[in-house]
């Protein structure tokens, strides 16, 4: 039972991922583009974390941790530079 | 068996909120609106992923750890900071300070405020207070 459900989780992220790279490529205007960037960096940790599911193993979970860590810095530096024109003041 | 089901459901709704977050981001007709989705229903679909993988790991596997907790806190600690950044820079950016609803008190929104007239508003409250 958990193998369909795996499957569907992973479908569902695989086009989750998708739409997040259709609206980086096709964004109204740059604070989508930045929503979008943050929102592909969620959704590739819960498919890291689905894959260590399939795989049996806790391994990727320090992957994740850093992806989670450096989504955010990037996100919030995205909006500094957008709002300031300077990351660090 | 019972956890099997549990792990089945967590995975079935963490990939449901996920479609439904990364959805929304291209279906919503404002910017504000489109904030809405990512920030609060895929938040919740890695975490519903991130339980499932505890549950997995701790029953199935046999070995338990801290670390999908931990990715969960911090990504339900980080959303909102990301979120009200966006937001920020989406006012700023396409929004002029006049064409916002008033606040109902006598300051400005608070993004908008200056220095100089926060400084000058609170030296009035503190007279005020004095």
């Amino acid at each position: 039972m958990i193998e369909y459900a795996l499957l569907f989780a992973f479908s569902c992220y695989g086009l989750a991922l998708l739409m997040n790279i259709y609206r980086i490529i096709q964004a109204p205007g740059p604070g989508d583009r930045i929503l979008a960037l943050d929102t592909l960096v969620v959704n590739a940790i819960a498919l890291l974390a689905l894959f260590g599911i399939l795989e049996g193993t806790t391994v990727y979970f320090e992957a994740s941790m850093i992806i989670a860590m450096t989504g955010f810095i990037s996100t919030v530096s995205f909006t500094r530079f957008m709002l300031r024109g300077d990351i660090i003041e | 068996m019972i956890i099997e089901i549990l792990v089945s459901v967590c995975l079935v709704i963490s990939g449901i909120f996920g479609l439904v977050g990364s959805f929304g981001l291209i279906k919503l007709p404002d910017p504000m609106m489109r904030l809405h989705a990512p920030t609060k229903a895929t938040t919740l679909g890695v975490g519903g992923a991130l339980v499932a993988s505890m549950l997995y790991m701790h029953f199935i596997n046999g070995n338990f750890s801290f670390h999908e907790l931990m990715i969960t806190l911090f990504l339900f600690l980080t959303a909102p900071v990301t979120g009200n950044f966006i937001a920020k820079t989406h006012l700023h950016l396409n929004h002029k300070a006049s064409d916002l609803p008033p606040t109902g008190t006598d300051r400005p929104w608070a993004t908008f405020e200056s220095d100089a007239m926060r400084e000058k508003i609170e030296a009035a409250e503190d007279a005020k207070a004095d």
